[in-house]
């Protein structure tokens, strides 16, 4: 799930290299956090978080069912 | 992504080298220049020129959009075949393979998500303009059909009663459908309303609008 989040991150950006996806999991949770460059936020957010919601759409539909899955973006 | 690198005196030689090599035309490739020297040498009577190119070949809409897909899938654990068909104004990709209902979602949720974000990649360094349809196992193809069933169904309904009836929220393309399908209608008209993503479509007598 990380590397599926780096895969999307990455292409949607303009600075690929500066993508880092950082993975915290506890018992029942998976948290994803993206880092992008200050200029590329808006790429992964999309307008009205279009992207994002898709990017989260697609992390969950391959989550395993016992765990929450977060999505977020490093600010 | 094929691609080679030249070293020649001039770039347009370097260049010429490159696609001998490649087997392209011009059009075809993307051309940077690594390095670029020249010394003057003594009184200008022997100069040096070096450059050094890399040229690659341009993958089109097409081609980067199964090679993402494939990736997509590989990495969410779904082992799939990835069809491509180019036509006019649209490239197709088809996924098929075994338990692909995640990989569709609820009311096709997820395979939009997987379109929407090909998309965005596929078309980000580049003027071309065709759109990717991604379908799973025909999904959309049945879900058409079903749309178009269910629109005339409706119309015939509201044609009896005269009354208008509103439908299910639908995505855009989904609400297209609807229209398209009751645009030469004699009977009834259509409109959407309210905000994505529970915008309706509205199907209606159309001498109720008439008057």
């Amino acid at each position: 799930m990380k590397e599926l989040v780096e895969l999307l991150a990455k292409s949607l950006v303009d600075h690929a290299d500066e993508v880092y996806v950082r993975k915290e999991e506890s018992a029942d949770t998976i948290l994803l956090e993206i880092t992008v460059n200050k200029d590329d936020l808006g790429k992964i957010i999309g307008r009205k978080g279009r992207v994002i919601k898709a990017i989260r759409t697609l992390v969950w539909a391959c989550a395993p069912v016992e765990k929450r899955v977060m999505v977020e973006l490093a600010e | 992504m094929k691609s080679v690198e030249i070293v020649a005196k001039t770039k347009e030689e370097a260049l010429e080298l490159a696609l001998k090599e490649l087997n392209v035309d011009e059009s075809k490739v993307k051309v940077e220049v690594l390095e670029e020297t020249s010394s003057k040498g003594f009184l200008g009577l022997l100069s040096v020129n070096r450059v050094k190119v890399r040229v690659s070949i341009k993958e089109d809409i097409a081609q980067k959009a199964v090679r993402f897909l494939r990736e997509i899938l590989v990495n969410m654990g779904i082992f799939a075949q990835v069809e491509m068909f180019k036509r006019p104004g649209y490239v197709m990709l088809n996924i098929n393979g075994d338990d692909l209902g995640k990989l569709i979602g609820r009311h096709g949720q997820t395979l939009n998500a997987l379109q929407y974000l090909v998309n965005l990649a596929v078309h980000k360094d580049t003027d071309e303009e065709d759109r990717v349809i991604i379908d799973v196992a025909g999904y959309r193809k049945r879900r058409e059909e079903n749309l178009k069933r269910l629109a005339l169904s409706t119309a015939e309904r509201v044609k009896r009663r005269g009354k208008k009836e509103v439908l299910n929220p639908m995505s855009p393309q989904e609400r297209r459908i609807i229209h398209l399908t009751l645009q030469n209608n004699k009977e009834v008209v259509t409109h959407s309303e309210g905000e994505d993503p529970y915008r309706r479509v509205i199907i209606a007598p159309r001498n109720s609008v008439i008057n």
